[in-house]
């Protein structure tokens, strides 16, 4: 079983609509370069020099890497990846997309 | 007549148009208002403030409105009040309390930035304003939005305490009690607000609404005399305040209002919930959400959309961050009362729950002008100090019994 990672609704145009595409096993950065490979350009929306962009949220399992080991999370198959972007305010949890992928776990 | 160039995504500086928008499509940061700086230099000075009406709107240049002033002609321009008493209490030399317990018309800070939100709804031609929120934000949208003609929804968590729901609900709004904890009443505004074209004050107008804190920052220069204070101390929720408070002096600084500005910005949290004062003391700039258990409610978001930001200003300030426990925040709570006669919500017992261990640990300095924010009234939330208080003197109604208690009194028991 490879690594299920969901895509919210505005990175989607660059997974041609999918909301849920396959990751390769092994640290989450490299998840994401790899996943850059397959979707060009999804890389630098997610991430900036190595570090996972401050307002991008990433939880492994439903639990955020920030309390895992943040880039260095190791994911293995069958393990699911969810990227939410943070809103910005209020303390609020995410916009209709972005919570919509996750209460669907 | 306004000086906004446009909103600025604060992470990785896309420029997007004046809309009610709040996140960069890019990057997924917050977006924030830009002015033109030398417009503003150009058209407000110390003395055209010092002309207008003492309310918010006296630094209406580096407020994000384009026309007239709309919505809060009386709110803002709350005393700042030297408080000697606290200040021998806490040993220090020069102690100040902005007052912010005195908003007009609901008794916080909110009244402030929902003053800027609501203008800026009227003039983006919504004709609904909503929110979600478990106090003072409610109260405010609420009283604000009846007096400026708007259809107003409000979203609360159906368990919150009944008198916190009255103190909404005389003002009719569409008050509607969601089944669920305030989390899953804010994930729910956000699917509502992507769907209605309502004005959620704290979510697509929250770059203007956020603006609104400024004038706190503001008043605090104008009322020590065109002066930035040495130290200044902040409740953190979001982080938002803070980060606004600062930008405030620095944009007084920048626009010449001011010369110098050397304030060293400090943070103050209860220790159940203090992802901000934690990442302070440790040092890094990773916030680390918290699940909050604290009595200080409306300071209680885990996970503060401004902590990072925050956190940087006080640690570019030369300030710091503490977090108090909530028996700490309740004795600070009545050291206000009975010292300086203010009576804080418990937001304003952390504030100064904090600044005081800031002093004892070195961290203000004893003989510098410190302002603490006070930022609602204790009225509020009176719950959290049952069984705190003495207890009444019960006499019978005739004066042998008043007497009878009034020896005691002064015998001292």
């Amino acid at each position: 079983m490879p690594v299920k990672v969901r895509i919210p609704t505005p990175l989607q145009r660059l997974t041609q609509g999918k909301e849920e595409v396959e990751g390769v096993p092994g640290k989450v950065i490299d998840l994401v370069s790899d996943l850059d490979k397959k979707f060009p350009g999804i890389g630098e929306r997610i991430s900036e020099k190595g570090k996972i962009r401050r307002f991008v949220n990433i939880y492994v399992n439903d639990e955020d890497i920030r309390f895992l080991d943040a880039e260095e999370t190791v994911v293995k198959d069958g393990d699911e990846v969810s990227i939410v972007p943070a809103i910005a305010g209020g303390g609020t949890s995410g916009r209709e997309d972005t919570f919509k992928t996750r209460e669907e776990r | 007549m306004g000086y906004i160039k446009g909103l600025k995504c604060r992470e990785c500086g896309r420029e997007y148009p004046v809309e009610p928008i709040y996140v960069c499509e890019f990057c997924f940061g917050p977006l924030e208002v830009a002015y033109d700086y030398k417009g503003i230099a150009g058209a407000m000075n110390r003395k055209t403030i010092e002309k207008r009406e003492k309310n918010l709107w006296r630094y209406r240049e580096l407020l994000p409105i384009d026309g007239e002033p709309q919505v809060g002609l009386n709110s803002g321009f709350t005393p700042l009040v030297r408080a000697d008493n606290l200040a021998k209490v806490l040993g220090v030399d020069a102690l100040y309390v902005k007052d912010d317990t005195v908003v007009h018309p609901t008794l916080s800070f909110k009244d402030r930035v929902v003053s800027v939100a609501l203008t800026k709804a009227k003039e983006f031609g919504f004709d609904t304003v909503a929110c979600a929120s478990t106090g003072n934000l409610a109260h405010s949208v609420s009283a604000h939005g009846a007096r400026s003609g708007f259809k107003r929804f409000i979203f609360i968590p159906a368990s919150l305490e009944p008198s916190k729901i009255i103190a909404s609900l005389v003002y009719e709004p569409h008050l509607v009690a969601v089944d669920g904890n305030y989390d899953d009443v804010n994930r729910l505004c956000s699917e509502i607000a992507n769907k209605y074209p309502w004005a959620f004050v704290n979510i697509n107008v929250r770059p203007f609404y956020a603006e609104g804190s400024k004038t706190l920052g503001f008043e605090v220069v104008e009322q020590l005399g065109w002066k930035a204070p040495d130290n200044v101390v902040v409740p953190c929720a979001s982080g938002s305040l803070l980060t606004k408070v600062w930008k405030s002096f620095r944009e007084f600084r920048d626009i010449g209002i001011i010369k110098q500005l050397d304030t060293k910005v400090f943070a103050a949290q209860a220790t159940g919930c203090s992802p901000i004062t934690a990442a302070v003391k440790q040092n890094t700039d990773v916030i680390r959400p918290v699940k909050p258990d604290t009595i200080a409610k409306s300071l209680a978001i885990g996970n503060p959309a401004d902590g990072f930001y925050a956190s940087e200003v006080v640690k570019k300030t030369g300030g710091y961050a503490e977090d108090v426990s909530d028996l700490e925040i309740i004795d600070a709570i009545k050291l206000l009362a009975r010292t300086e006669g203010i009576f804080a919500e418990t937001a304003g017992g952390v504030t100064l729950a904090s600044a005081r261990k800031l002093i004892e640990s070195g961290r203000i300095k004893r003989d510098e002008v410190t302002v603490i924010c006070i930022t609602g009234n204790g009225l509020k939330t009176q719950e959290a100090l049952h069984g705190h208080t003495p207890a009444p003197y019960h006499i019978k109604p005739n004066l042998a019994s008043f007497e009878e208690v009034l020896k005691g009194i002064n015998q001292g028991l």
